[in-house]
C-alpha cells in the first residue's frame, strides 16, 4: 500500500516537472544564445539549421515563421530600458540609430503576435518611412493618442512587443555587443 | 521517512527527463505550427500569396506588415523543384523552411544578384543522382538541398511604403514554383 502511494507521487512529481518546465520553457523561451543590447534580445541562431531544442520547441508551439539567417535577423523588446514593461497607456520614445542594414522595420504587436487594430492603419515604420533628424537619428513616439512626428498607435492597449527586424544586415551570430549593434534607445516618457 | 525522500529525488529525476523527451517531442507533436497552419491555404508545389498582414487576418503569429508574402509548399517526391522569383524595387528574399520549420536556408536579391532569383530545390539524393558534368557546368545554377522532402518555401517582398504594397505584391505574382519538367538528363544506369 505505501509502495503504491510513494510510486504514484513520485510519479505525480515527475509529471508536474517535467511539463511544467517544457511548458515554461516552450512559452517564455531560454537564454540559450540569446543576444541582449539594451531593451533588445535576438535569436540569431534561431534562423539557421543549428536552431536549439528549446527554440525549436516554443516555435512549434507558437506557430511563427523565424526569419532566416540570410535574410536578417530579429529584435524583440518587451520593456523599455528601466525594465518597465511596455505599456500602451504611456508615452514611450524609440530614438537613436539602427545597426547597419540596407532595411529595417519597426512592428507593434499584442502579446500574442497579432498586430494592434488603429483608425490609421499604421501598425510599424519602415527604415524608408520614418523621419529623421538632420543627424539621421530618429525618434518614434508609441501612445494611445496621436503625436507630432513619428506616430505609432498603441489603442491603450496594457502591454505590447515591439520588433525591430533587420534586412541583409551584418548583424548575427556573430554580434556580441552594443558596439557592432547600436540599437535605438526605449524610454517611458510619461504615463497618466 | 527516507522512503519518501526516494520517491521525491525519483520523480524528480523522471520530470527531468520528462521535461527534455517532450521538448524534443513538441515540434513533433505540435498541430498549430507554420506548417500546418498555411498547409490548408497553401496548395502543393505552387505560388500562394498570403492576404496582407493585419490585425483581422493573423495567419501566423509576428508577420512583418510591411512585407507581401507569398509561399510555396513543396513536395520533392515528384522531383527536383525549379523556383523562379523576380525581384521587386525595394527588397526581395526568399527562406526555405523544413517539415519542422526550420529556417536552414535564406537567400536575398543581393546575394542572388540578378533581377530575377533563380534556384533548384532537390533533395539530397535527387542531387547526387544528377549526372555529374551537368553540376560542373552549370555554375550559376544554383541548387538547394532540402533536409527534408516536405517544407515550405517563403517569398517576400518589401513595401517600403504602405503605397507600394500592391507592386510588392505584383512582383511576387510573377514567381514561379513547380515540379522540374524537363527530363532529368537521362539517369545515369548502375551509377548511385
Amino acid at each position: 500500500m505505501r509502495l503504491i502511494f510513494l510510486t504514484l507521487l513520485a510519479l505525480a512529481i515527475a509529471t508536474i516537472v517535467g511539463l511544467g518546465l517544457t511548458w515554461t520553457t516552450a512559452t517564455r523561451g531560454t537564454d540559450l544564445g540569446t543576444l541582449t543590447i539594451g531593451a533588445w534580445t535576438a535569436r540569431p541562431r534561431t534562423g539557421t539549421s543549428e536552431i536549439d531544442p528549446y527554440a525549436r520547441a516554443s516555435i512549434a508551439r507558437s506557430g511563427e515563421l523565424p526569419i532566416g539567417t540570410g535574410d536578417g535577423v530579429t529584435f524583440t523588446a518587451t520593456t523599455d530600458d528601466k525594465k518597465k514593461p511596455l505599456d500602451g497607456r504611456c508615452d514611450v520614445v524609440v530614438s537613436g540609430v539602427t545597426p547597419a542594414a540596407r532595411f529595417w522595420t519597426l512592428s507593434l504587436y499584442d502579446t500574442k503576435g497579432r498586430l494592434v487594430p488603429n483608425t490609421l492603419q499604421r501598425y510599424g515604420f519602415t527604415s524608408q518611412e520614418v523621419v529623421r533628424n538632420a543627424d539621421g537619428a530618429f525618434e518614434i513616439r508609441i501612445a494611445a493618442r496621436s503625436r507630432a512626428g513619428n506616430w505609432l498607435p498603441t489603442s491603450a492597449l496594457e502591454r505590447y512587443v515591439l520588433m525591430l527586424r533587420l534586412y541583409d544586415t551584418p548583424v548575427g551570430v556573430a554580434t556580441r555587443t552594443q558596439k557592432d549593434a547600436p540599437m535605438p534607445a526605449i524610454a517611458t516618457v510619461s504615463c497618466p | 521517512m527516507i522512503r519518501l525522500l526516494f520517491a521525491i529525488i525519483g520523480g524528480v529525476v523522471l520530470g527531468g527527463i520528462v521535461h527534455l523527451v517532450s521538448v524534443l517531442a513538441l515540434p513533433r507533436i505540435a498541430t498549430q505550427d507554420a506548417y500546418s497552419r498555411l498547409a490548408s491555404v497553401t496548395k502543393e508545389n505552387a505560388v500562394t500569396a498570403l492576404p496582407q498582414t493585419e490585425p483581422a487576418n493573423a495567419l501566423l503569429p509576428f508577420m512583418d506588415p510591411a512585407f507581401a508574402m507569398a509561399v510555396c509548399r513543396y513536395d520533392l517526391s515528384k522531383g527536383p523543384i525549379k523556383l523562379t522569383v523576380p525581384v521587386s524595387q525595394s527588397y526581395t528574399s526568399v527562406s526555405f523552411y523544413t517539415r519542422s520549420d526550420v529556417a536552414y536556408y535564406a537567400i536575398n536579391d543581393r546575394s542572388a544578384g540578378r533581377r530575377v532569383i533563380e534556384l533548384d530545390l532537390m533533395t539530397e539524393a535527387q542531387h547526387e543522382a544528377l549526372p555529374e558534368e551537368e553540376d560542373v557546368t552549370s555554375a550559376d545554377r544554383l541548387i538547394i538541398d532540402s533536409p527534408t522532402p516536405t517544407g515550405l518555401i517563403v517569398l517576400k517582398a518589401l513595401a517600403a511604403e504602405p503605397g507600394l504594397m500592391i507592386q510588392a505584391q505584383a512582383s511576387l505574382a510573377a514567381s514561379n514554383c513547380r515540379v522540374q519538367t524537363d527530363p532529368p538528363a537521362a539517369p545515369v544506369k548502375g551509377k548511385r
